[in-house]
């Protein structure tokens, strides 16, 4: 069962498309990798599944409802966490939790009081007194504090130190192990991401260019290695994702159907950042690709 | 009790959970009743993906080295025991010796030694990018 499907999304702010003809579905239960450069549509995406902005193509289901029209019976069933996690910064930890538990039906007192007691947060502490990676925990705290069915969290980590980082994806992943969960997270920094997550989607110029598991990515996955030749053979069974020349030698980064089997070239396998780093190399420019490495 | 590790060695993350069982229950770090790590504890030491673990035990149940009871943990089968080193695997190992030791008297690094092992113990043309 999936428990995010698209068919054929698209947003268009202006003349700009943010995200377009996108067509995936997200297993219910599976933590989802999406991966791209800034400005990719991984945003959107998020937003369109939550219902904060309405598809200009396409649609969007979520556990099977429209986020937009089904709103009432959708949202309890999903925690979303903001970019950046916004909060009030005024607020104490203690109010904090108070406000989720006012404007949550299905909110879970003891979720949130454990987690925090957990995370030795101090409860009369000002929200904006706190630590990036303590203002995550409180952010990620309100979304697990209402027992959602999805939990789709944007950009979690890219403004935390490695410690936090470390910290923050652990409380998701106990969370999934405590109480089965969908999980999508968006993110440009691809390290770490092989062993978080089961699912892959990766977007790149407003589109889907890759989805699916990642032990079938990783095993469909495998670089040709050879004298300098043309890639027309190859092309023909296998999909090629990058072809790089030098003088002497050629590389393939292809997506195998079956069997790779040519004394010509030598196989390698590859690691699931050179794949994603493979796709996202379509006409990006390298100091994007370099961000994305960062 | 067991403490998982992982490596970047490319073995993938469930296998390396099988493996470091198969290893304390060969052992004797683990022992028939002894009980394997929760779920979530090993999520929360690791930053793992919960259904790697679950794989992992999942494999260990099938092979019969662990049973899961629902609610209440994995503990390590009862007939689970240590194998000792049987006499095939002393040979093969004296055997082994003999033959670094030639291969070291031929000027041979340890670099080179793997090397040779590698090409040798994986079919030709396939190898792993670093």
């Amino acid at each position: 069962m999936s428990a995010i499907s698209t068919d054929a999304l698209g947003k268009r702010y202006g003349s700009t498309w943010a995200l377009r003809d996108c067509t995936l579905e997200i297993p219910a239960g599976s933590v989802t990798a999406l991966v791209g450069p800034n400005g990719a549509g991984k945003t959107t995406l998020l937003k369109l599944a939550v219902g904060l902005t309405r598809p200009s193509f396409g649609a969007v289901e979520v556990l099977g409802l429209a986020p937009r029209e089904d709103e009432r019976e959708l949202m309890p069933k999903v925690g979303f966490v903001a970019q950046d996690h916004p909060l009030h910064m005024g607020f104490t930890v203690a109010e904090t939790l108070k406000l989720g538990q006012r404007l949550n039906p299905s909110w879970n007192d003891d979720i949130a009081r454990t987690r925090i007691e957990h995370l030795r947060l101090p409860l009369d502490r000002k929200v904006g007194k706190l630590s990036g990676g303590q203002q995550a925990q409180v952010a990620l705290t309100l979304a697990l504090a209402k027992q959602p069915e999805v939990l789709l969290l944007d950009e979690p980590v890219a403004s935390l130190d490695p410690l936090a980082r470390r910290e923050f994806l652990n409380s998701v992943l106990e969370a999934v192990a405590e109480h089965a969960m969908t999980v999508v997270l968006s993110s440009h920094i691809v390290t770490d991401l092989e062993r978080v997550c089961d699912h892959l989607v990766i977007l790149s110029e407003s589109r889907a260019q890759l989805v699916g598991s990642i032990d079938e990515i990783v095993a469909s996955h495998r670089l040709l290695t050879g004298p300098l030749a043309d890639a027309s053979d190859v092309a023909r069974v296998h999909d090629v994702i990058r072809a790089s020349h030098t003088k002497r030698q050629t590389s393939l980064l292809v997506r195998a159907n079956g069997h790779v089997y040519d004394a010509k070239w030598e196989l390698h396998e590859v690691d699931l950042e050179d794949i994603v780093l493979a796709y996202l190399g379509y006409g990006v420019a390298e100091y994007e690709l370099e961000e994305v490495v960062r | 009790m067991i403490r998982f590790h992982l490596e970047r060695s490319g073995v993938p993350t469930y296998l390396q959970l099988v493996q470091q069982v198969h290893q304390a229950v060969r052992l004797g770090v683990l022992k028939p009743g002894d009980q394997l790590p929760t779920v979530k504890e090993v999520v929360g030491t690791l930053t793992i993906n919960p259904n790697t673990v679950l794989r992992a035990y999942k494999q260990l149940d099938i092979e019969g080295i662990v049973e899961g009871k629902r609610g209440v943990g994995t503990f390590v089968a009862s007939d689970a025991r240590p194998t000792p080193p049987d006499d095939d695997r002393k040979a093969l190992r004296s055997a082994l010796d003999r033959w670094l030791a030639r291969a070291r008297a031929a000027g041979l690094t340890d670099d080179e030694i793997a090397t040779l092992f590698d090409d040798t113990i994986r079919p030709p043309a396939i190898s792993r990018v670093a």
